[in-house]
């Protein structure tokens, strides 16, 4: 490791850095080698530090004028969007970058799945990031609780009955989760507390994911190991800090554009309604990033089944990394997991208008189906098609073309460009 | 050392004592920072409602808010009533009689928690295909007597515990 031989130039420097190296971390951090053929796909890394950072000095922000009492919550949101100075611009960031979030955390997931990056040697890497992908997800839900409207207050009914299917325990734990007989003020005091909670757990477990990437290094779109440093790889700053720069604000300008021209777009205007706890609304939906998992639940016609096929959903991808029996990492070397990936693609999507959509007719047989071919995809196709698939030659390095034709590196390179 | 690898001595002993009283310990602490999360004393004092039932015409159905969840307190007519009793209990995926479901010489009042058995929503009145209730989020039926008959709900709504204070008074919880 070449970070061990850093020494600070200057005496101070050298001073603190025997105490305290933070001086050789920012040199590995800045020198940390990485392969020279990423593509845009991988920018979302840094995209998403960005969305948590955004979330986290929001949120902190609102928390200073926010009420967390189920008689002054929804007030105080408007008191927010009403009079607060720049108020309505921090609550539609904060609103909209938890769509956005959840936007750049799914490319950055399917891009994973595309290149195989969770495959060996990152399996930890995946698993932490599944990790924080579920803290999103409560982090996210909890949030969707606090301004006490009635998607709120429904959603938060809907999900925390999710727990009563659990046999025997189910009640008490559900009026547990509530503090009280019903979603009431005690749950949303403690969903707020929570809420607050959830973002640093968040931040911990990407230094985790960040710390466990930089032991085997970027995979890359061609998938192979690669030696660091040599000729296949450029020093993180500036190559890829200013890639991930630019990235990163063409991200930006697609997230104002929801602020400033769309901020309610994707939410739902009944939480516009203060919460009734007499009145259910006629169509209660999550939040769009979580109407995949919505379709699966109500695509089962059991109470406990839906629960686990929904649970199962998530959980599943924990077993990912050994559900793939392919040693070859990138999509672009294996035809056929190709074809099944983009099916995949189009399964989650298909399930996510689903869920959408009323419970009824042939809504309700696509989810089905949709449902099935979700599971199909991981226990069987992903298992099957590793054992089975003639792969692609595969390139030796990123700069060698491979064999010495080197057509497939040039299809590898083309492909690439194409996303 | 070698001969007696495997004997117990009083490291063992103090290691396993140790353990067991840290474990005891640790719960012991954990216990009321879990037990915090349930409902509280305030919360249980609010756990009956009395109602006044003197307006309520035959075939009107009322709503009133008891510890949070809605409890819709129906007076039938005499054909939902005989309607509810002529159901064959084969086709109840919960299957209860409608007498067990409201109080003995009091038949024309059903009292139930007007809350989904799937996942909590309020169903509406006289909706769906039982001429009963239909909850509006993922599609259950309900018939007269508040009991599942088609959709994701597992169970009947639920009965809470009531009693008639007098003619007029009914007193839940």
């Amino acid at each position: 490791m070449s970070d061990k031989e850093y020494q600070p130039k200057s005496k101070a420097g050298k001073w603190f850095n025997d105490r305290l190296p933070l001086l050789t971390l920012g040199a590995h951090l800045t020198d940390y080698p990485t392969p020279k053929n990423l593509n845009y796909w991988w920018t979302f890394g840094g995209i998403l530090t960005f969305c948590l950072l955004t979330q986290i000095i929001t949120g902190i922000v609102l928390a200073m004028h926010y009420v967390a009492h189920a008689d002054l919550a929804f007030a105080s949101v408007e008191h927010i969007m009403r009079d607060v100075n720049y108020g309505w611009l921090i609550r539609y960031i904060h609103s909209n970058g938890a769509s956005m979030f959840f936007l750049a955390v799914y490319i950055h997931i399917f891009r994973s799945l595309f290149y195989g990056s969770y495959k060996s040697p990152r399996e930890v890497i995946w698993i932490i990031g599944l990790l924080i992908y579920l803290l999103m997800m409560a982090a996210a839900f909890m949030g969707y609780v606090l301004p006490w409207g009635q998607m709120s207050f429904w959603g938060a009914t809907v999900i925390t009955n999710l727990f009563s299917a659990i046999p025997l325990v189910g009640d008490s734990i559900t009026t547990w989760l509530w503090g009280a007989y019903s979603v009431d003020n005690p749950t949303l005091n403690r969903f707020f507390s929570l809420h607050y909670l959830i973002p640093f757990l968040i931040l911990g477990l990407v230094v985790l994911h960040i710390w466990a990437l930089h032991v085997p290094g970027n995979n890359n779109p061609v998938g192979i190991d690669i030696k660091k440093p040599s000729k296949d790889t450029v020093p993180f700053h500036p190559y890829i800090t200013i890639k991930d720069t630019f990235a990163l604000l063409m991200f930006m300008i697609i997230f104002a554009g929801f602020v400033f021209f769309s901020p309610n777009v994707l939410g739902h205007s009944d939480n516009y309604i203060p919460a009734n706890p007499l009145v259910t609304p006629a169509h209660i939906v999550p939040e769009w990033y979580l109407l995949p998992f919505y379709a699966i639940l109500r695509s089962v016609p059991d109470k406990l089944g839906g629960v686990i096929l929904m649970f199962g959903a998530i959980f599943i991808l924990f077993v990912l990394p050994w559900l793939d029996t392919s040693k070859v990492r990138s999509a672009v070397f294996r035809p056929i997991y190709r074809q099944f990936y983009w099916i995949f693609v189009v399964d989650v999507l298909l399930l996510g208008y689903m869920g959408a959509m009323p419970a009824e007719g042939i809504y309700l047989v696509l989810a089905r189906v949709g449902t099935i071919y979700y599971f199909l995809h991981f226990l069987v196709v992903l298992p099957v098609v590793g054992l089975l698939e003639k792969t692609d030659p595969i390139p030796l390095s990123i700069s060698e073309p491979v064999l010495s034709g080197g057509a497939k590196l040039s299809m590898a390179k083309k492909d690439n460009e194409k996303f | 050392m070698s001969q007696k690898e495997k004997k117990t001595n009083r490291r063992d002993f103090l290691y396993t004592a140790s353990y067991t009283v840290g474990a005891v310990g640790l719960g012991a602490v954990i216990w009321p920072l879990i037990d915090q999360m349930n409902p509280d004393k305030a919360q249980k004092a609010l756990a009956t409602t009395e109602v006044d039932i003197t307006n309520i015409e035959p075939g009107k159905e009322i709503t009133v808010l008891w510890r949070g969840k809605p409890v819709f307190l129906k007076r039938r007519t005499p054909e939902e009533i005989a309607e509810a009793r002529s159901v064959k209990m084969d086709d109840l995926p919960d299957p209860q009689r409608d007498e067990e479901r409201v109080k003995e010489g009091k038949d024309e009042w059903l009292v139930m928690l007007g809350v989904c058995t799937h996942l909590g929503c309020v169903p509406l009145k006289n909706k769906g295909d039982y001429k009963g209730w239909f909850c509006p989020c993922h599609g259950s039926h309900y018939d007269v007597s508040g009991r599942i008959r088609k959709g994701p709900a597992p169970k009947n709504m639920e009965i809470p515990k009531f009693e008639f204070v007098d003619n007029n008074t009914i007193k839940i919880g």
